[in-house]
């Protein structure tokens, strides 16, 4: 381990590791930053934006924003948090998201964190966009209309289970998932149930058939506490024992 | 037709010549895009198992580019350039009138396959427009007359290869030259006078060293010295920026790493920019020198044209250039006679995605893959292409740097203000009389710029282009400079008689078209100012959509993940603030009004019952 610098993360001191970014560090350290697309797991790309802070007086995403000595981040201010509320509703008005008929209820992270922000409304006309699901698979299905293009199914899939099985295509508002196959079917792929891409997806995109709420709403993870206190547990720091993660596992070490 | 598979000879020649590179993804999808005019699915799953990369990876790729499409369009693609300057010549009105002629709905294929017709992003001919490309070859100069030529071509089913040349006339323009287009250099002028700087020439050292780079002993001659001179010309990028030459070269002659890369962004997308097209198709070697003395002081072995899709018609001649240049001796191994002086330059084409004039994405774009702009840092003068160091610059830059290896930093700092040394080349369109390139030193007002052109009772100039700015009469005594007014390139005029909203409106349908989609902000956020302005235009505009273009100019400055996020807003916000009375004469007094129109969307049972009369529309007024 190399040598521990500090950075100021809302007044408070942070330490942090050479090649760590600002939320990697804020998260081992027991500080929350709203995000989305991040995933401990796996590289950081910064695309959601949900993470954006003020770092020396300039924004920028925290997950991808490599942590300097002595800088002075920004981050639970009302302008800091207004702007992830505008964007978690810009996802929403983006997308065919429906809560209460959504078999991710309660352990959606879009959901959460538009709890957790205070969002009420879209705040903006929606686009209802037309995307037919892909119920092809006999285990899978694909329901397109949530998807808020975090990309964390095309790592997972690419990194973790090496069969790159997702990837996006269109650009713009039409930029979509797309599955590796010639016919463009989820069921044509070698995508199977314990694939990781399939663990990771933080919204109602990729669902495994036949257990549609058999975990009862009000049971469910973000039911019981906010993702703000949800997202610490999960954060690879010392102290966390939470089985099943290998970066967990390391940081318990 | 059937589907090309890997025994069609085509497609196995474009697979051989492109030597099955996943990096050269983007050409071969292009190559064969403009063989069969569309990608067929079977032939993605045959290129994605030739490079051995996933189907779901090329069809990223094919998915991403305008110009690549899976669906079969026309045998005859016929795509109408859609600038705000086409508009202004009536391309518009020339599009329906060729839909109406060929009995064709636009962004639909004709029933027996022989035609579509569509718009696209500005295809950089606006001194000549309207312009348009069929099956990827410019045409400018669109009237009635030339449609009614076009469609006979078509419907008489003639390749566009034996159509008449006239057609395909696309002319210069230039009416100001000074120092890049007034030089007289030879090809490799420039390259000459580089290798004599500094006082130990590499001649006689480069032959025994591992790369003639490290040959040079210390850091105060040969290519150092080189890149001193254009430090101390002050040269600045062209491409809007501005960065310091001299400094990038620097940062990427010091970066770790044997090899290296000079780019030459030739990606002009910025609607009513045309500079580079001009100067690419005759000043081809002054870009060619300028790029090599890059590559002698930077010490870059390889080099690359990225020639936007849409001057695909300049591919042969720059093809030809080249390889008199490698006859010659400029270019390949031991250039001019220089033992380990290897430089050779490839020419990418695009295939319709101004995003990539982002010099991040448009290493991705090199790379054959989607052009989405990179996380920075780390930047690509340490890690570009392929992760090795790599010094992007814009056409009109690597002119400059060839002049000053040629004449000296000294006579380069002479020409402009103190803060903007040379010259600037100004691509003038719209409303005057005699569009063009202008070159002019720094520091030229507006008013000169306009009074040469021939701008009868202007009313505004967007400089710059789109993420540029829009300036009205006002302030038609501020300077062409990188202190004042920054600009790429682009000097759109407007008269009086234009609606500056509507402007702006085809800037916000521009910015929607051209978002990458990569970060939330972007990819959602101009899809909604596009929105917010079709509901002005549609006159259900209220100040609350007023607002709401604020709040969304602010997200995205504070969180979009490149520059077109940042300035998306832009023209939008300028020409509120200038022109506002055109915005506020569409509004309704309300403060309020849905984006959802009730009553047009009783549109479709009207028509179907056939009915138009008061009892088939809603009242809107507020009964007494």
């Amino acid at each position: 381990m190399s040598e521990t610098h500090t950075f100021r993360l809302d007044g408070d001191e942070v330490p942090f590791a050479e090649g760590q970014t600002v939320i990697q560090a804020a998260l081992s350290a027991g500080r929350y930053i709203p995000h989305l697309c991040y995933h401990p797991e796996f590289k950081p790309h910064g695309s959601c934006k949900v993470c954006t802070v003020k770092a020396d007086g300039r924004a920028a995403a925290s997950c991808t924003l490599p942590a300097r000595a002595g800088m002075a981040v920004e981050s639970d201010t009302e302008e800091m948090n207004d702007l992830r509320r505008t964007l978690v509703q810009m996802l929403f008005a983006e997308g065919n998201h429906f809560c209460p008929s959504c078999e991710k209820s309660g352990n959606c992270m879009l959901q959460a964190l538009g709890y957790d922000l205070g969002v009420m409304t879209a705040g903006f006309r929606h686009f209802f966009p037309d995307r037919p699901v892909d119920a092809s698979h006999p285990d899978l299905l694909l329901d397109f209309n949530r998807c808020i293009l975090c990309e964390l199914c095309v790592r997972a899939s690419c990194e973790v289970d090496e069969k790159c099985v997702f990837a996006l295509s269109g650009r713009g508002l039409d930029k979509h998932l797309v599955v590796n196959a010639v016919s463009g079917r989820l069921a044509d792929t070698d995508v199977a149930l314990g694939d990781k891409a399939v663990e990771v997806c933080p919204v109602g995109v990729i669902l495994k058939k036949r257990v549609g709420f058999a975990q009862p709403i009000g049971a469910r993870r973000y039911d019981a506490r906010p993702i703000s206190a949800q997202a610490l547990d999960d954060a690879p720091r010392p102290g966390n024992h939470r089985s099943g993660c290998g970066a967990c596992e390391e940081g318990a070490k | 037709m059937t589907t090309p598979t890997l025994h069609d000879p085509t497609l196995k020649s474009i697979l051989r010549e492109h030597g099955r590179e996943p990096a050269a993804l983007l050409q071969i999808l292009r190559a064969v895009q403009e063989a069969y005019q569309h990608l067929p699915s079977e032939t993605i799953a045959t290129i994605a198992l030739e490079l051995d990369v996933p189907i779901a990876r090329v069809r990223g790729v094919a998915g991403f580019y305008a110009f690549l499409s899976e669906r079969p369009w026309g045998r005859y693609r016929v795509l109408f350039s859609d600038n705000v300057t086409d508009r202004m010549q009536g391309s518009q009105d020339l599009l329906a009138y060729m839909c109406e002629r060929l009995w064709l709905e636009r962004g639909h294929v004709s029933e027996d396959g022989l035609i579509s017709i569509d718009t696209t992003s500005c295809t950089g001919l606006c001194d000549q427009g309207p312009g348009m490309l069929v099956n990827g070859r410019a045409i400018g100069n669109l009237s009635r007359e030339r449609i009614d030529q076009l469609c006979e071509l078509i419907l008489a089913q003639i390749p566009e290869s034996e159509w008449p040349i006239q057609l395909f006339a696309i002319v210069d323009n230039i009416h100001r030259r000074d120092l890049i287009l007034g030089q007289a250099l030879q090809p490799g002028e420039a390259i000459r006078a580089a290798l004599d700087f500094g006082d130990s020439p590499q001649r006689e050292t480069a032959a025994n060293a591992r790369s003639w780079r490290e040959a040079v002993p210390g850091n105060a001659t040969g290519p150092q010295a080189v890149l001193d001179e254009i430090k101390r010309a002050n040269l600045r990028g062209r491409g809007g920026a501005g960065f310091t030459t001299g400094v990038k070269w620097q940062a990427c002659r010091d970066a770790a790493g044997q090899q290296r890369y000079v780019v030459c962004n030739a990606d002009e997308g910025e609607p009513g920019t045309f500079k580079d097209r001009v100067l690419l198709n005759s000043f081809a070697d002054l870009v060619f020198d300028g790029m090599t003395v890059c590559a002698y002081a930077i010490g870059a072995g390889e080099g690359f044209l990225y020639l936007r899709g849409e001057y695909r018609f300049l591919l042969e001649k720059l093809e030809a250039v080249l390889d008199a240049r490698r006859r010659s001796g400029l270019l390949g191994k031991a250039i001019l006679g220089v033992p380990g002086f290897d430089f050779d330059i490839r020419i990418h084409l695009g295939a319709g995605a101004y995003v990539c004039g982002e010099e991040s994405a448009l290493i991705e774009s090199l790379e054959g893959k989607r052009g989405v702009p990179r996380n920075r840092p780390p930047y690509p003068v340490t890690n570009g292409y392929l992760q090795r160091p790599t010094t992007v610059n814009n056409v009109e830059t690597f002119c400059a740097a060839a002049l000053i290896a040629r004449h000296g930093a000294d006579g380069y700092r002479a020409v402009g203000t103190a803060k903007s040394a040379g010259s600037k080349l100004l691509s003038v369109a719209g409303d005057c009389a005699r569009p063009g390139i202008y070159e002019y030193p720094f520091g030229v007002t507006v008013r000169q710029v306009l009074e040469d052109c021939g701008a009868v009772d202007p009313q505004a100039v967007q400089i710059s282009g789109p993420s540029g700015v829009c300036i009205g009469v006002d302030e038609f005594d501020r300077r062409i400079a990188f202190e004042d007014l920054p600009t790429a390139g682009a000097f759109t005029v407007f008269d009086q008689s234009r609606d500056m909203f509507e402007v702006a409106r085809n800037y916000a349908h521009f910015f929607a078209h051209e978002s990458c989609g990569f970060c939330t902000p972007c990819r959602v956020g101009t899809a909604m100012l596009r929105n917010i302005m079709d509901k002005i235009h549609a006159g259900h505009g209220t100040p609350y959509d007023l607002r709401e273009i604020e709040r969304l100019d602010k997200v995205l400055g504070m969180s979009a993940h490149c520059g077109l996020g940042h300035t998306a807003c832009n023209p939008t916000l300028d020409t509120l603030k200038r022109f506002r009375p055109a915005y506020e004469r569409r509004l309704k007094s309300l403060d309020f009004e849905p984006a959802f129109d009730l009553d047009g969307a009783l549109a479709v049972a009207r028509q179907m019952t056939g009915r138009d009369d008061e009892g088939a529309h809603l009242r809107t007024e507020t009964p007494t």
